[in-house]
């Protein structure tokens, strides 16, 4: 009922409210000193609170950046926590400045949602968690079985088209948040729960002995994930856009959180145009000439953030596959700053 | 002495001052008229934002997406439905399972709840006491609660469909559920169908026979032998003449489930339960109330007549109670109905979970969704209410009141 509330203010709030949206964002949230922020309501590696309350996350740190660009300040963000089903809802409403949560980015999403997608943080697919105990090797073999689903993703869609496709039989079972529906897989309602790999791997550590469960080989979707803004707005949807470009960037010249202060001192010209001792890139985006300083020194650069979060660095450890950059064997691109 | 000359208010002045301020006239309709154009005027100034407001944030508007695929599966649906349907399907299904589950709840939650609210009057004082406490216990859980109390503590703890609780090899009781064998329609079942209601009408004129006979010469037939013969015999007679009505698919454990047979879900099974449970406490304490309401004087009055304690029960205590259960048991059967969107917690793909959740979500149309889930929940709530007055209009009419 509380989601249903929620969504029936946010609705309120689109018919009745004055929008204070289009085009202002950027000085409304310089003004607001705080940026509002949607983040999921707990997956670990993406948007997470620690015991301690903090959020941390590769989802989070977007928002971190961006907030470190725009108002000089990491912890100037306001996290409010969505539902998969609320989520563009709260974007829409003006609730939200940006929507970082994991979302996927379809056509129909860009185009009748009246949001913007703005890069991709993290290139994903929907997968397959099941027990060891079945000794299923495949997702072919999944015949017949029951799944646990989120409701309100695109996961739902996929397992329809990937059943039907492969003519096997399935009995989809889905639940309202994340939480509820790792409940119900591990209470033998389902035999597999399926989401995004990554979100499979972050959930697997919710569950009693992770290492009873398997996340099968096959990838059967595209789910490339990041944030996303209302449209209308370009200049905020630059902002958010070349944040993420800049963390991109940085990691391709070699720029970390421990090297920025140097490497805005080197005479390199490239280096000069991204961390603003020449030009005044950043002052074109509505910000500051040293944006990528800062945003660099607040959560460091893709490589770092990805690291710390989901990668290598994190309990997850899941590899850099796609999401390494395009020079080293992945396909995470960003255009140049100049 | 002047005080009888002090003149009348001036008749103008009173007539303005009762246009203006008095509830009749022209000037109270006048203001009724205000009232209305600037609600009128609310109305369209809320529909005209909106649609400017969704056009200028290029959110997609308009109805059109019910007939879209909808391409997502729903894992109980009493009526046809495929990933291919569009999201009006849904809706429908949705809605039916919505319905499902009130009806179900609603039936089991007035024969529990009448059980429990005349057993706590029982002079037993052990039931007395198991039905206070039961009222007491369920009614001050919240419901969310207990149906994640159901379903996963209870059915939740089920073996799975592996080691399946099986009864004569035909019935399963596992975490996915109850399956049971699925009839299947024979040639018979006509005849059958027939037969019964046959019977049916039969027992129906007999009683109506021995009564009249009652009335005119005072003989009492015995006429209930007469009736189980009837309407045990004419539907044996039909499956001797006619083959059997239905047939059974047996269910079989195939890979991770089982196919063929009947499955009832355990999230339905988990919501009903809850449901039934917790409206039958408040349902119970309704019917206590309106037992309570009959005066001791009328079963004394009954009593004196030579009623037998049941009759006096039947024909003079329950119908004037329930004239005071009815209008707060409206109320109950509301919220049962209302309720049952919190089946979502639990997977359970009501009206508010496949609709105003996953279709939603997919076609971002909350607006639209929304108005449409309101408006339906309206409608469901508004026909039980009338569905009840008029009953409790029955009622009291039949009491002469």
């Amino acid at each position: 009922m509380k989601r249903f509330f929620f969504t029936a203010a946010s609705v309120l709030a689109a018919v009745l409210g004055a929008q204070a949206a289009s085009a202002q964002t950027l000085k409304a949230v310089k003004d607001r000193d705080v940026l509002s922020c949607g983040v999921s309501q707990g997956l670990p590696g993406f948007s997470s609170p620690d015991d301690k309350g903090n959020w941390t996350g590769i989802d989070v740190d977007v928002c971190r950046a961006i907030a470190a660009a725009v108002l000089n300040d990491p912890n100037k963000v306001k996290f409010v926590p969505l539902s998969a089903k609320d989520r563009f809802t709260a974007l829409q409403s003006g609730e939200i400045d940006v929507l970082s949560r994991n979302s996927t980015w379809t056509l129909s999403r860009d185009t009748s949602l009246g949001v913007n997608f703005t890069g991709v943080t993290y290139f994903d697919g929907q997968g397959f968690l099941v027990r060891k105990s079945l000794k299923v090797n495949s997702t072919l073999e999944l015949n017949g079985a029951s799944i646990c689903v989120q409701t309100g993703t695109t996961n739902e869609q996929n397992i329809a088209d990937y059943f039907n496709g492969n003519h096997m039989k399935y009995e989809v079972v889905a639940f309202g948040t994340a939480d509820e529906t790792i409940k119900a897989y591990e209470n033998g309602r389902c035999d597999v729960f399926t989401s995004d790999i990554s979100q499979l791997y972050a959930e697997r550590l919710k569950l009693a002995v992770p290492g009873d469960h398997v996340v099968l080989p096959e990838v059967i979707s595209k789910e490339p994930l990041g944030p996303l803004v209302r449209a209308g707005d370009d200049q905020w949807f630059d902002v958010v856009k070349w944040t993420l470009f800049a963390m991109i960037d940085a990691e391709e010249l070699g720029i970390t959180q421990k090297n920025v202060d140097e490497m805005a001192k080197s005479p390199k010209p490239e280096l000069k145009r991204v961390l603003g001792t020449d030009g005044n890139l950043g002052e074109q985006l509505g910000l500051t000439k040293d944006w990528v300083v800062r945003i660099v020194k607040a959560v460091g650069n893709y490589g770092e953030v990805f690291d710390r979060n989901v990668g290598a660095g994190s309990k997850l450890g899941i590899a850099r596959g796609l999401n390494q950059l395009w020079n080293k064997g992945g396909i995470q691109y960003a255009p140049p700053i100049r | 002495m002047e005080t009888g000359a002090r003149k009348p208010p001036s008749q103008l002045g009173s007539r303005l001052r009762r246009a203006l301020c008095g509830r009749g006239g022209w000037g109270g309709f006048a203001l009724q008229l205000l009232f209305v154009v600037l609600l009128a005027w609310l109305g369209y100034e809320i529909y005209a934002n909106a649609r400017s407001n969704l056009e200028a944030q290029r959110i997609a508007s308009g109805f059109g997406f019910l007939q879209q695929t909808a391409g997502f599966g729903v894992s109980q649906s009493i009526i046809p439905y495929t990933e291919s349907d569009s999201y009006a399907r849904v809706f429908l299904v949705g809605l039916a399972n919505t319905l499902l589950v009130s009806v179900i709840g609603i039936v089991f939650a007035t024969i529990l709840g009448f059980a429990i609210g005349v057993g706590r009057l029982s002079s037993n004082w052990l039931v007395a006491r198991l039905c206070g406490g039961y009222v007491e216990l369920v009614r001050n859980l919240p419901l969310l609660f207990q149906i994640l109390f159901w379903y996963l503590a209870v059915l939740g703890a089920l073996p799975g469909p592996r080691q399946s609780i099986s009864i004569f090899g035909e019935i399963f009781l596992s975490n996915r559920g109850l399956v049971v064998p699925r009839p299947i329609m024979q040639a018979g079942l006509l005849p059958f169908i027939l037969a019964i209601v046959l019977a049916i009408v039969l027992a129906i004129l007999l009683r109506g026979y021995a009564r009249r006979r009652l009335f005119r010469d005072g003989t009492l037939i015995r006429i209930w032998p007469w009736n189980v013969a009837l309407l045990l015999g004419l539907p044996v007679l039909a499956v001797l003449l006619f083959g059997a009505p239905l047939s059974f698919e047996v269910p079989e454990l195939r890979g991770f489930n089982f196919s063929g047979g009947l499955r009832i879900l355990p999230e339905l099974v988990a919501l009903a339960v809850s449901l039934t449970t917790y409206t039958a406490a408040f349902i119970s304490e309704n019917v206590r109330a309106g037992v309570q309401s009959v005066h001791r004087g009328q079963r004394e009055a009954g009593a004196s007549l030579g009623l037998s304690h049941g009759a006096t029960l039947r024909l003079i205590v329950v119908p004037q109670a329930l004239r005071v259960i009815l209008p707060p048991l409206t109320n109950q059967y509301l919220n049962l109905t209302k309720n049952s969107s919190l089946a979502v917690a639990i997977g359970y793909p009501d009206l508010f979970s496949v609709f105003a959740g996953t279709t939603l979500s997919q076609t971002g149309q909350a607006i639209e969704i929304l108005v449409i889930t309101m408006g339906v929940y309206l409608l469901i709530s508004l026909l039980t209410s009338a569905a009840m007055s008029a009953y409790s209009w029955r009622i009291n009419r039949s009491l002469g009141r």
